[in-house]
């Protein structure tokens, strides 16, 4: 079931084109990683899902109803990238408002907040000033104001930026718990280990559209990456690399690209020696989604 | 270092223009208002013209003389005829009785009446004590009106009778000094006779306005924040319209400033006795009315401002314009006849002025219709401004 379909999204902001045709889908629970480069797109798309920007051609369509910036998005939940609270009021106060300003009240309200300060590990911290909040708290907090009126379809921009490594596994913690219950993620993120980690599927964006999306395996496929990736490391430098290598870390390592490891290891280690190199140790690493996405975004900065 | 540190400090004043207008601007502007306001007008130094009332009830050459002599006046603006008290736009200007007059001075509509009774023309250039007095009505807020309209009256009589001056050869060498003038002076207050602080009830309603133009605009800059933070677009992508957002912030604003108003007045009451307790149906419906239009007046500036610094450069230079020309720093009766015309372009002289007919002239309820539509009026078109201007948050 497809919870989430763009298709064709076009927006232009006076000279600058933001989305040039994007088409992809969210399916109902799945987690899906939204990459690209600064300025390659993705916040307007977050902001068009979000009802904040009127794209000038294609479609949006939630749970097969075709979205204007006008319509209701009760199945909607939007988590923004800044620490979108209110920094006077406590957790909970903060609590109640995002969730009346989402249609929320009284049980309702009462018990959705209960379950966000518990959900957020913040229960003890429920009539502080957010103010006084560490940076991971404020994270958490700013999610828990998103999703408190049990949205089917999540946006978070940036979820992680800025926070430590046990918040950040606390928020992720937190994702997989909204996707347990059902809800479908879509989570844009420049971390792209954690987009590797926690997505099941990722779409690439670059220049206003979708430049490839699938699972790990096929966006190395399409960037045309080998599968895997051999280094011997030697014990001594050397300036000429035998045939199938290529000289790397100064002429003390050589790389190759291999796709079956046992069939094809034994006759490169054979070549290596039969040049007279000794090889001190190797590993063999799958294509990463970083260099797949450099691949596929190129090298050049963006701003 | 010194000198980098200096090309620094130039280059970036350079840069900025809300620091260049807050540098060379607004002092100009400032001065420049402040100059109209309180150096007269014109700009050439002369000294706003005082609106008398003149009531001639002797009717004979000599007072009919008199009060031509007194029109000559350049420190005078005088006004001898006026319409019968509940007379329609169209009905004719009659002259003045001493009734119509003492009602005008105590509805505000001029500070200070002259009466020339029967008899006056006989009573001139006496120089003995005797003969029959003018009567100057006065508000006791413009002392120097009825201290002018005396000043001048003596003037006028010795311009009239300037031959008969030199015949007499010289006021007696016995009398009084108030024996020796040309003309006999009674004043008499028929407004805030009984005031003990006669300017307390102006400057608690001029001060107050002033600064709830000032809270009202950083209520109304907390878009600006909430722009900042995110929180805005947050709440806009809920089921929250900018419509819905600007009137609760509006109602919001509003409720600040009927407190605001109401401490500042209790205070006054409690302090300097100001009668707040007597007045209180005027003061609920003239609190309401200027918080609702001093909230909106706060939006505009909220929604016209693009940052936290140009905010506060407007909100400084229009809020203190306004205050200077509309009243909280200098009493608008004491202005000229042109500033106190222009004067109503600002919503706050509204205010002030309503509020001075609670407690100055404690009018009825029913006496403030020009200034509660002209504040309606206000709120409505600074309402209008605001939702205009805070389209740039809508959809992109």
């Amino acid at each position: 079931m497809i919870a989430l379909r763009i298709q064709d999204a076009r927006k232009r902001f006076g000279t600058v084109e933001a989305l040039r045709g994007l088409s992809f889908d969210l399916r109902a629970g799945e987690m899906l990683g939204l990459l690209g480069p600064n300025g390659a797109g993705k916040t307007t798309l977050v902001r068009a899902l979000a009802g904040r920007v009127r794209l000038d051609g294609g479609r949006v369509s939630l749970f097969d109803r075709e979205l204007s910036p006008d319509s209701a998005r009760p199945e909607l939940g939007v988590v923004p990238q800044e620490l979108a609270l209110y920094p006077l009021l406590t957790a909970g106060e903060n609590l109640n408002v995002f969730g009346a300003l989402n249609g929320l009240s009284g049980d309702k309200l009462r018990a959705r907040v209960a379950w966000a300060l518990e959900w957020t590990g913040l229960g003890d911290r429920a009539k502080e000033s957010v103010k006084h909040f560490s940076g991971g708290m404020k994270r958490r907090l700013n999610l828990a104001c998103g999703v408190l009126h049990e949205p089917r379809v999540v946006l978070l921009d940036e979820p992680t930026v800025g926070v430590d490594p046990q918040s950040r596994e606390k928020l992720y913690d937190m994702l997989a718990a909204l996707r347990s219950a059902g809800a479908a993620i879509l989570v844009t993120t420049h971390y792209l280990e954690e987009a590797e980690a926690r997505c099941e599927r990722i779409v690439v964006m670059d220049h206003g559209r979708a430049v490839a999306q699938g699972s790990l395996a096929e966006l190395v496929a399409v960037a045309g990456l080998p599968a895997r990736r051999l280094t011997l490391h030697l014990e001594r430098a050397i300036a000429t690399a035998p045939e199938g290598f290529a000289l790397d870390g100064g002429g003390t390592a050589l790389t190759a690209s291999v796709t079956d490891v046992a069939a094809e290891l034994p006759e490169l280690l054979a070549r290596v020696r039969g040049a007279g190199h000794a090889v001190r140790d190797l590993d063999v690493r799958a294509a990463s989604l970083q260099a797949a996405f450099l691949a596929l975004t190129g090298k050049e900065l963006r701003e | 270092m010194i000198p980098v540190l200096f090309r620094l400090a130039w280059t970036n004043l350079r840069r900025d223009r809300v620091a260049q207008v807050m540098t060379f601007v607004l002092p100009i502007g400032f001065f420049s208002i402040f100059a109209l306001v309180f150096g007269g007008s014109s700009g050439n130094g002369s000294t706003p013209r005082v609106h008398v009332l003149v009531v001639d009830e002797s009717r004979t050459e000599t007072s009919a003389g008199l009060v031509q002599a007194l029109s000559e006046e350049d420190g005078l603006l005088v006004q001898a005829k006026a319409r019968p008290e509940g007379a329609g736009a169209r009905d004719s200007a009659v002259a003045l009785t001493r009734e119509r007059a003492e009602s005008l001075v105590r509805a505000g509509d001029a500070p200070v009446a002259l009466v020339l009774p029967a008899g006056i023309d006989t009573s001139l250039l006496r120089y003995d004590g005797r003969g029959e007095k003018a009567l100057v009505l006065t508000d006791a807020a413009d002392p120097i009106a009825a201290r002018m309209v005396s000043g001048l009256l003596q003037r006028a009589t010795l311009r009239l009778s300037r031959r008969a001056a030199a015949e007499y050869g010289g006021a007696p060498d016995t009398g009084t000094v108030d024996e020796m003038l040309p003309a006999r002076v009674e004043t008499r207050t028929v407004v805030g006779e009984k005031r003990t602080s006669p300017m307390i009830a102006f400057y608690a309603a001029g001060i107050a306005v002033m600064f709830l133009m000032f809270s009202a605009s950083a209520a109304g800059g907390a878009l600006i924040e909430e722009t900042e933070s995110g929180t805005l677009e947050r709440v806009l992508s809920s089921r929250v319209g900018m419509t819905r957002l600007l009137a609760a912030k509006w109602l919001y604003i509003t409720s600040l400033g009927v407190l605001q108003i109401t401490v500042m007045f209790t205070w006054g009451m409690l302090v300097f006795k100001l009668p707040l307790l007597s007045h209180l149906p005027g003061f609920a419906i003239m609190t309401i009315a200027t918080a609702a239009c001093v909230a909106a007046f706060g939006l505009v500036l909220g929604t016209f401002a693009r940052t936290r610094q140009q905010l506060q450069g407007i909100a400084n230079l229009v809020i203190l314009s306004l205050s200077a020309v509309g009243g909280s720093m200098f009493p608008r009766f004491l202005m000229s006849e042109t500033l106190l015309k222009v004067s109503l372009v600002g919503f706050n002289a509204w205010a002030l002025d309503g509020y001075r007919k609670v407690f100055w002239f404690e009018l009825p309820v029913s006496a403030l219709w020009p200034q509660l539509l002209a504040l309606a009026l206000f709120t409505i078109a600074f309402l209008l401004l605001a939702r205009r201007l805070a389209r740039r948050w809508e959809v992109a």
